[in-house]
């Protein structure tokens, strides 16, 4: 699997995109993560206008097997989610980096220790 | 007494497994196949196609000699001694208090020979148990674990696929019956068994020839559709089937009365059995006062119910407890087998929830099994 460069990643197994003009990122997990995961099956993301704070869970991710959290790897406010993602939460597993990203946002802040591409596949594949 | 070996156990096709890209999962201390690639893929191909498993986990033993069915009769709580040569019964294990040890599946290969197969986490107790309660009897207790790989190929396009390997006589071969054959020209005891709600066969075989026969299930059923499995799917399809599973509906706080399958315990058979009185009055309990009993749940969201969630009346009150859940790819929904109390149980019964993780979700009470195939 290739991690896209133009991203940046969260040792959550986050993605996280460079924020546009109007400082909007959008926000997804990894292939690695979908991979790590199965089959997901539900996908419970955060609501539309909240504050998120970089770290912390803001939903859940569920598979046949398991649940896990979701994490945002940045500050801000929420302006955006997937609702494909949400009726056809298989869309994280088969498209990860495109059509199954989770959210987006407004970012105030951001935590220092977010990863390139080349530095989160030496992450991930250890 | 043997230790077990400190690093999980790897069957004779771990290699195979690896190599098509298995994730693989510690399971009872064997490390297996938990998927190959979607789970989902997998459940539907054993619906609707096949799908090759490596079971070897599975613990074999084997009770051989002129008393073998007398001590099996006097160790389990079915009448295994009346068991035809060629077939298999499903029958349990019991302790003294009359709680599950284990479920298993029991061949008769010859007059004086079965092959008992037990769950892998419980393939120690059942030998410590089965060696004991053995003692006495004209009967040897075998440890076979080793001696066995376990390949199941399942599902419907089973019986053809297998018929390209084999000259046994598979249409003569009924469900719960097992005969000593050749596949993929090794020796083999094919047996129609399984643990998926479909029809299909287990094999038994010699570790050594386990690559071969799975190569050559793999080239056999690549026509029409056979895929490699993993556990994963191999418990969502056990599931929909509505078939228990020892750690979650069975434990040694369950009775088999308790479970619903106080039918397997057979009280009229000479002599005594270990858990007879327990079990006895377990029996008597069970028509007079209705215990928790296990029923179908399923959701109409999208939110899984796991194992140990709680059912609750609409007032949030503990009405019973789920034991398995999971997504359902032939319902398209989550499902779980719970044991609730017996006011809920009716299949209809309005008003009972599942707890998850703090959100109340609505369920539907269902007769198990979720799905039978249509035959």
């Amino acid at each position: 699997m290739s991690n896209p460069q133009q991203l940046r990643y969260s040792k959550e197994h986050e993605w996280l995109s460079a924020a546009g003009e109007d400082g909007v990122s959008t926000i997804g997990i990894t292939e690695f993560a979908a991979n790590a995961l199965g089959d997901v099956v539900y996908v419970q993301l955060p609501d539309v206008g909240s504050t998120v704070s970089a770290g912390d869970t803001c939903g859940e991710l569920e598979s046949t097997k398991s649940v896990s959290d979701l994490y945002t790897p940045v500050s801000g406010e929420v302006t955006e989610i997937n609702e494909d993602v949400v009726n056809d939460p298989a869309l994280v597993n088969s498209a990860p980096f495109e059509g199954g990203w989770l959210f987006k946002v407004r970012v105030t802040s951001e935590p220092a220790d977010l990863l390139s591409a080349d530095e989160y596949t030496a992450f991930a594949e250890n | 007494m043997t230790d077990a070996p400190p690093t999980p156990r790897r069957t004779a096709l771990d290699a195979r497994h690896r190599a098509l890209g298995a994730t693989m999962t510690d399971f009872a201390g064997w490390d297996m196949p938990l998927r190959y690639g979607s789970e989902r893929d997998e459940h539907t191909a054993v619906r609707t196609r096949a799908g090759l498993f490596d079971l070897s986990h599975m613990g074999e033993i084997s009770l051989i000699g002129p008393q073998a069915g007398d001590a099996l009769d006097h160790a389990l709580v079915g009448r295994l001694s009346a068991l035809a040569v060629g077939r298999a019964r499903y029958t349990m294990i019991c302790d003294h208090e009359g709680g599950i040890l284990d479920d298993l599946i029991v061949y008769r290969l010859g007059d004086e020979e079965f092959l008992v197969v037990a769950n892998a986490a419980n393939a120690q107790v059942v030998l410590d148990a089965l060696t004991e309660r053995a003692d006495g009897f004209e009967a040897t207790v075998r440890d076979d674990r080793d001696a066995y790989a376990l390949l199941a190929v399942q599902g419907p396009e089973s019986p053809g696929i297998l018929k390209r390997l084999t000259d046994a006589d598979l249409d003569g071969l009924k469900y719960y019956a097992g005969l000593p054959g050749t596949v993929a020209g090794v020796s083999a005891l094919i047996a129609r068994t399984g643990y998926t709600g479909e029809d299909g066969f287990e094999l038994f075989l010699a570790p050594d020839d386990a690559e071969r026969v799975w190569e050559a299930l793999t080239e056999a059923g690549a026509p029409v559709g056979l895929v490699p499995c993993g556990l994963s799917c191999r418990d969502t399809l056990r599931l929909e089937a509505g078939m228990p599973l020892y750690g979650h509906e069975l434990t040694t706080d369950t009775t088999p009365f308790d479970a619903g399958l106080g039918r397997v315990v057979k009280f009229e058979k000479p002599g005594d059995f270990v858990g007879r009185e327990a079990l006895e009055a377990a029996s008597r309990q069970a028509d007079t006062v209705t215990p928790r009993t296990l029923v179908g749940l399923i959701a109409s969201g999208r939110r899984v119910p796991r194992a140990g969630y709680a059912v609750v009346a609409a007032d949030g009150s503990a009405i019973g407890q789920v034991t398995s859940g999971a997504p359902a790819p032939t319902l398209g929904k989550p499902i779980a087998m719970a044991y609730v109390d017996p006011e809920y149980a009716k299949p209809g019964t309005e008003g009972v929830f599942v707890d998850i993780r703090g959100a109340r979700e609505p369920y539907e009470v269902v007769a198990l099994p979720f799905y039978k195939r249509e035959r």
